[in-house]
């Protein structure tokens, strides 16, 4: 475990890079291709790459499983939450165009605070099966 | 030349036998499979398949294979039945193939729909990616239907794989 100087250092000077990557994709997504399921899936790796190279034990001191299956239903809740609060100001659900005063305004907001709850889900998803497989492995 | 190194890459998969190959050679499959979707210009979907096919698919599957045997092992039936089953879905999947309109048709929904989204997007959304404005507000439903399978995902897996280590060890983590 000593003996992986490269993997270690390499390792470091990308994972930020990665994260920077998946933001870049997650706040992009208006502009270019991308969007929360994709940022999502690229922020789960890079803490997969960080498990992988320097061990569960590290990461879950970082994301804790406890964080994780809160995020879970928390991104869901974000979007069905935006639905409802369009429902309530008197919209169709999920209409974004109540969200703001200005139409088109709401439905820049809405497809940015859908996405956010997108990501939300889908990157602890994608960590909560990866710890349970590698929490499986570890006995 | 992609969808020929595709189906190479399909029947290695079938015909390995060393399930550590098989794993790196699924990963293959998604980049190949991403470089189609970018050759037909689905750059969105095939950032998806890079990542998720690729890169978390993969790590997935070699995880599996860190906690059973690397080698897969012989096949105890014949494999006449899953064949014909096989073949008959290959045939009504073909069969029904046969209704939908022809390639490139003008009066499908998609050739309709399509420059209407076009159109409308940037002035009723101000999103410059048609992509992003179709999937999380035009078909936001949709989406909020996807979300929800992968939430149902997680949770399933996290039922069926967290049971496991609590029950033969003592020191169960618990949660």
């Amino acid at each position: 475990m000593r003996l992986d100087v490269i993997l270690r250092v390499t390792t470091k000077l990308i994972l930020p890079l990665m994260l920077l990557f998946a933001i870049y994709v997650q706040f992009h997504g208006d502009y270019g291709p991308g969007g929360g399921f994709q940022a999502g899936v690229i922020a789960a790796a890079t803490f997969i790459l960080y498990a992988l190279i320097y061990g569960l034990g590290a990461t879950q001191r970082i994301i804790p499983v406890a964080v994780i299956e809160t995020m879970i239903p928390l991104g869901v809740l974000i979007y069905a939450g935006v639905g409802v609060y369009a429902l309530l100001s008197g919209g169709n659900f999920l209409d974004y165009s109540r969200l703001s005063h200005e139409a088109a305004h709401g439905q820049e907001l809405g497809v940015f605070l859908v996405e956010v709850g997108v990501f939300v889900t889908v990157s602890a998803t994608m960590l909560a099966i990866f710890y349970a497989f590698a929490g499986r492995g570890r006995r | 030349m992609l969808l020929a190194l595709l189906a190479a890459t399909t029947v290695s998969v079938v015909r390995v036998r060393n399930l550590f190959a098989v794993a790196v050679l699924t990963g293959v499959y998604s980049f190949l499979m991403a470089s189609v979707l970018i050759v037909l210009d689905a750059v969105d979907v095939a950032m998806t398949e890079a990542s998720v096919g690729a890169g978390i698919a993969m790590v997935l599957m070699l995880g599996t294979l860190y906690l059973t045997k690397t080698e897969e092992s012989r096949p105890v039936h014949t494999p006449v039945l899953p064949l014909f089953v096989a073949i008959v879905t290959g045939a009504v999947l073909i069969w029904a193939m046969s209704a939908l309109p022809p390639f490139g048709a003008a009066d499908t929904p998609l050739q309709v729909a399509g420059p209407d989204y076009l159109a409308r997007s940037l002035k009723e959304t101000g999103i410059p990616n048609v992509v992003t404005s179709v999937l999380a507000s035009y078909r936001g439903f949709d989406t909020l239907g996807e979300t929800t399978v992968i939430f149902t995902a997680g949770i399933a897996v996290l039922l069926l794989l967290k049971r496991g280590p609590a029950r033969d060890g003592d020191n169960g983590e618990g949660g």
